[in-house]
């Protein structure tokens, strides 16, 4: 009887076939959204999780600066800024902190043969290496002379060995930054974007004392790397250095501190926490969508219960019991709207799909969700179409039978 | 199958007193006025009136269709007027079959499974089902349009396939609404000798509405319907006559 019903479902949509692909549009636009915000919203978390793995999770960044704000506003002017002594006392005052790396950066264009490129330059030393969890794709790091005398050796990220080097070795070779020349000693592992979207890998590592000494031409630190012993909360490991730092510049109990410590946890909580609001609050609007399709699908139903009063008058006739009309309308129901959410879950693991492509995060289609749109379809189907099938099923059969 | 005409000592149909009130107060119109009538299994009756003497009505519920307000009805012995509507739905899939002037086929639906139908309810399988259907479309004559959908077929083909479709499931019972209103007269003789045949043959009971005497000439009973009452009841002498 269940297998009677579905073919004669299947028989009346086909039957109609513009107007039911019309009566599911709502559902297809509902499902398609919501699998598609669920896909990319998945997508982009996995996305921001994989990119504090690369960053390190461990990892505390210390700047000049009033706090409570984010880690692309400006340093304050008018507060001291930090020194290789704080690096040293961060390092080996706190026990928590397994190693503490300097870091002055600028954008420079970095020359070689004829090729210019505007790339980053930071300033370090080898310590940045561990912080950072960032392995030497080949060559060496830098020596202990080099990064006591300040010698211009440097350390190429991918993207700039790939825009000036190409696919040729770049050791041994020298190029030119501003109007120092230096020789590279090394290259770094990939590292792809970070959840900021910028290229991590668009960088050149000079020794810090080089970079204070030709470029910056002061002695100060504008960032501070940290990376926390592990077993160790970041959270104990910042209130170990801000701690440190108060008492090294002076701040009194009541007075605000004048720098910043940004733990990536918390960024990427927070990014991570944006993405599922987003997420959440298109699903609602989905939901809607899903409501409207479900009226639109009662509604054709009783428009098509109205069309085929006749025929239900015959089925009567013949012995159909209000049961077994009932459950013809209802199983016509549910499978349109089952064919609507199929089409949906389609449409939208494609926008997916198309959406992961264009941010460039990972497609990350979930099975949870896509049964749930199913599932959720086939309960509209269900919900609005029992009362235009009720409807059939408690037709008068001699009434029917008279109608035109 | 056929349970009910087992006990052959009582009457198939009995009609006791059966009354139709539609309506209330003013509007109140009285369809049936006691309405007292046996059918015996086997036979052929021709149900005649006219318009508004309460044939239809009593063809309604004859065919389990309707209920009447008072009065008894008993098929095959068995009191049926205060049944629920799944259990009268029960009864005419197993009982009765009905032909309409109107064929009352399902459009874009082939004859194989207009007459498929009835047995779908009853819950029979597809294999047994086609067989059925097909021998019964064999039996009115229309073996090898088992396809053909109602709008290729001429008006008295479409009569056989409801034919067909009111005795695929080898009912007791045979209810005939105008069945040739819609046919002209060589068409109409034909569905007459087919109804006949089924009659004489299978022993087929079939009570049959029309106003047309030379279709009444067939039965071999004729009862005349005035104001919601019996006028006239009596068997067909020439028919009778023939049957010696």
């Amino acid at each position: 009887m269940l297998y009677e019903a579905i073919r004669l479902a299947l028989q009346a949509i086909l039957r109609n076939a513009f107007r039911s692909f019309l009566t599911v549009l709502g559902i297809v636009i509902g499902v398609a959204a919501v699998i598609a915000m669920v896909t990319v919203g998945q997508g982009s978390t996995d996305q921001v999780e994989a990119d504090v793995s690369t960053l390190g999770t461990n990892l505390l960044m210390i700047r000049p600066g009033q706090p409570s704000r984010g880690p692309g506003s400006g340093v304050g002017g008018s507060t001291a800024s930090l020194t290789m002594k704080d690096v040293d006392a961060i390092e080996q005052q706190i026990a928590s902190v397994a190693v503490a790396a300097p870091s002055n950066s600028r954008s420079m264009t970095a020359i070689f043969g004829n090729v210019n490129y505007t790339t980053t330059v930071t300033g370090t030393d080898n310590r940045y290496l561990t912080a950072r969890d960032w392995a030497l794709g080949s060559g060496r790091s830098f020596y202990e002379s080099e990064q006591r005398t300040g010698s211009s050796a440097c350390i190429l990220g991918d993207t700039v060995r790939q825009k000036l080097f190409g696919n040729g070795s770049p050791l041994g070779a020298s190029i030119r930054l501003k109007q120092i020349s230096c020789r590279v000693i090394g290259t770094l592992e990939v590292k792809g974007a970070s959840s900021f979207g910028t290229d991590q890998d668009d960088i050149v590592l000079i020794p810090i004392k080089a970079f204070q000494r030709r470029i910056s031409g002061n002695q100060d630190v504008s960032m501070i790397f940290a990376s926390i012993r592990t077993g160790i909360s970041t959270e104990k490991g910042k209130a170990d250095i801000e701690g440190l730092m108060r008492e090294r510049r002076r701040i009194g109990p009541f007075e605000e501190d004048d720098f910043n410590v940004f733990d990536m946890k918390q960024i990427s909580s927070m990014l991570t926490g944006i993405t599922s609001v987003l997420t959440g609050l298109l699903s609602a609007v989905a939901a809607v969508s899903l409501l409207v399709g479900g009226i639109g699908i009662m509604n054709i139903m009783l428009v098509s219960v109205t069309e085929r009063t006749r025929e239900i008058g015959i089925r009567l006739a013949v012995g159909a019991t209000e049961s077994q009309v009932l459950l013809q309308f209802l199983v016509e129901a549910i499978v349109l709207s089952l064919i609507g959410g199929l089409i949906g879950i389609v449409l939208g693991l494609a926008l997916g799909l198309l959406g992961s492509r264009l941010l460039s995060i990972p497609f990350a289609p979930d099975a949870t969700i896509v049964l749930a749109a199913f599932l959720f379809s086939a309960l509209v189907g269900i919900l609005f179409g029992y009362f235009p099938a009720r409807r059939a099923a408690r037709m008068d059969p001699i009434e029917a039978l008279r109608h035109q | 199958m056929n349970t009910v005409t087992a006990s052959a000592s009582r009457p198939l149909i009995q009609l006791q007193g059966i009354t139709k009130i539609y309506g209330a107060g003013d509007a109140e119109v009285r369809a049936l006025r006691g309405i007292d009538m046996d059918v015996n299994a086997g036979e052929f009756v021709a149900i005649m009136g006219p318009s508004g003497s309460g044939k239809s009505t009593a063809m309604n519920i004859l065919g389990f269709l309707d209920k009447p307000t008072a009065g008894h009805y008993f098929f095959g012995g068995a009191a049926v007027d205060h049944l629920s509507r799944d259990q009268l739905a029960l009864l005419r899939r197993s009982f009765l079959g009905f032909v309409f002037q109107g064929y009352n086929l399902l459009a874009r639906t082939s004859a194989l499974d207009n007459v498929e139908l009835p047995l779908i309810y009853q819950g029979m399988a597809g294999t047994k089902r086609r067989q059925l259907a097909r021998e019964a479309l064999a039996k009115v004559g229309l073996a090898g349009r088992e396809d053909h959908y109602p709008s290729q077929l001429s008006g008295g083909q479409q009569q056989r396939v409801a034919i067909a479709r009111a005795i695929v499931t080898n009912p007791d019972v045979i209810l005939a609404d105008e069945p040739t209103g819609n046919l002209d007269t060589a068409r109409s003789h034909e569905i007459m000798d087919l109804l006949t045949g089924l009659n004489r043959n299978d022993g087929i009971t079939i009570l049959m509405v029309t106003h047309e005497p030379d279709m009444a000439e067939y039965a071999d009973r004729m009862v005349h319907f005035l104001d919601g009452r019996i006028e006239s009841d009596n068997k067909n002498k020439k028919v009778a006559g023939d049957a010696v």
